[in-house]
């Protein structure tokens, strides 16, 4: 298993937590694991939609000081 | 002091002109010399593409020679890097020469690259070059009617595009007299039909209102050229007579090959533009991997920061303030009507109604490019 990375997209509006989140796991290989910074509160539900639509792999999220951590593997 | 600016795009070009204007003095005494290495001897001024991909302007309209846009007392090579020897304050190139510096400033922005998708290159149409938009335009003129699919990949140049090639093909099939014939797709990667949630808000309605399909959640995976499907990697998939494309991006490829950076994005300081792990580089424009757009507004901004700071670095000895994150993007919004969206880290876009006098003001600042690019403006 690969070392968990880290993406920070805190404070950014364009292009957002989710597409950076997309254009890392595209670059990605199966298994790969990243860590999402996000300040952004949409995450929380966007992101497991799109990992689940897609079919890739939810590990964990969860809210420190005001920034979420989502947690995603990279599944196909 | 040796400075090299390597790029001579928006945001190169305005480092070099605004840091020779700050050092007028330094530059002429001999204590300090400004080195800018581009590609081209020519700079385009890329927004312009997407009007040529609808017979607004055409090519020759988009270029000026390089050199005319610079200050004398830039010392200008068309003469592209090859090799990053970073340990050693030195770059080597394409010419054979040698570059020492002091400060490196790497601007080399970014290209699309859809040969990464199965069938994009010879399903799709673009925008994104100066080849790419004319044959764009050719398409659309001969085009009598069907289904006409926009999709968009990840991570792509100016976010706005998306929204504003809707209104503009709307527009197009309009003035032919064959809307009626032409149905508008618009397939989106995340959850809502543009990144910013405002700019989302605002389009929904007015894409209802002109007629156009959306579907979220929808990443190209390939296409399939001979039976005309765009497939995502959703696992759905849609029909197109006319496919056109906002195509992935990646950063150059010599940043790539030199290890700088994934994907051709070079990790950068959010706040300094320090190239992390490098106290005497710095990185802007398209080419850091910073959570900001990617359009030559960023860049702008970034430029002029990292300007300012870079002349007090030869002046003070310590730069002066940081990036904000600002960005500021026209929104072609139809009818010949223009808002805009502007933000930064902590203050997100708060858009205003579309105007016709700001479509006026985006045309004229097709112009005034010229004066911002020196550093004028």
């Amino acid at each position: 298993m690969s070392e968990m990375r880290i993406i920070d997209a805190r404070d950014t509006f364009c292009p957002g937590p989710l597409m950076e989140l997309i254009s890392y796991m595209k670059r990605a290989s199966v298994g790969d694991e990243f860590e999402l910074l996000s300040t952004d509160k949409g995450s929380i539900n966007d992101i497991p939609e799109w990992i689940k639509k897609v079919g890739h792999e939810m590990l964990s999220s969860e809210q420190v000081e005001g920034v979420w951590h989502i947690k995603v593997r990279k599944a196909k | 002091m040796r400075i090299l600016v390597v790029g001579g795009g928006t945001a190169g070009t305005i480092v070099a002109n605004n840091l020779a204007r700050r050092l007028t003095g330094e530059t002429r005494a001999g204590k300090v010399r400004i080195t800018l290495l581009s590609a081209s001897d020519r700079h385009m001024y890329q927004p312009g593409l997407l009007y040529v991909a609808f017979g607004h302007m055409t090519p020759d309209q988009l270029y000026r020679d390089e050199a005319s846009l610079l200050e004398p007392n830039i010392d200008f090579h068309v003469d592209p890097v090859t090799k990053f020897n970073l340990d050693k304050n030195q770059v080597l190139t394409a010419g054979g020469k040698t570059h020492d510096y002091d400060i490196l400033v790497i601007a080399t922005g970014s290209r699309m690259v859809p040969e990464e998708t199965p069938g994009l290159n010879e399903g799709a149409e673009f925008f994104y070059t100066e080849a790419s938009a004319v044959k764009m335009f050719k398409r659309l003129r001969e085009f009598q009617g069907g289904k006409v699919v926009v999709a968009v990949g990840v991570p792509h140049k100016c976010p706005i595009a998306p929204v504003e090639v809707m209104f503009m093909l709307h527009d197009y099939f309009k003035a032919r007299g064959i809307r009626d014939k032409v149905q508008l797709s618009y397939h989106y990667p995340i959850g809502r039909i543009h990144t910013i949630e405002n700019v989302a808000i605002w389009a929904k309605p007015e894409f209802e209102r002109i007629g156009v399909a959306t579907e979220t959640l929808f990443n190209i995976k390939e296409v399939d050229v001979k039976n005309k499907l765009l497939k995502s990697e959703e696992d759905t998939e849609v029909p197109y007579d006319l496919l056109i494309v906002i195509p992935a991006h990646r950063g150059m490829e010599v940043l790539e090959t030199e290890n700088l950076g994934e994907g051709g994005w070079i990790p950068t300081d959010r706040f300094s533009l320090a190239m992390k792990g490098r106290d005497n580089v710095y990185v802007v424009g398209d080419t850091t991997n910073l959570p900001v757009s990617k359009t030559g507004s960023a860049a702008h901004f970034q430029a002029e920061t990292l300007a300012e700071n870079i002349a007090s670095i030869v002046k003070i000895g310590a730069p002066v303030r940081d990036y904000d994150g600002k960005v500021y993007c026209f929104i072609e919004a139809g009818h010949d009507r223009a808002t805009y969206a502007m933000f930064n880290y902590q203050n997100p876009p708060d858009l205003k109604p579309p105007s016709k006098p700001m479509h006026w003001f985006k045309l004229s600042y097709n112009q005034m490019y010229w004066t911002s690019v020196r550093g004028l403006l």
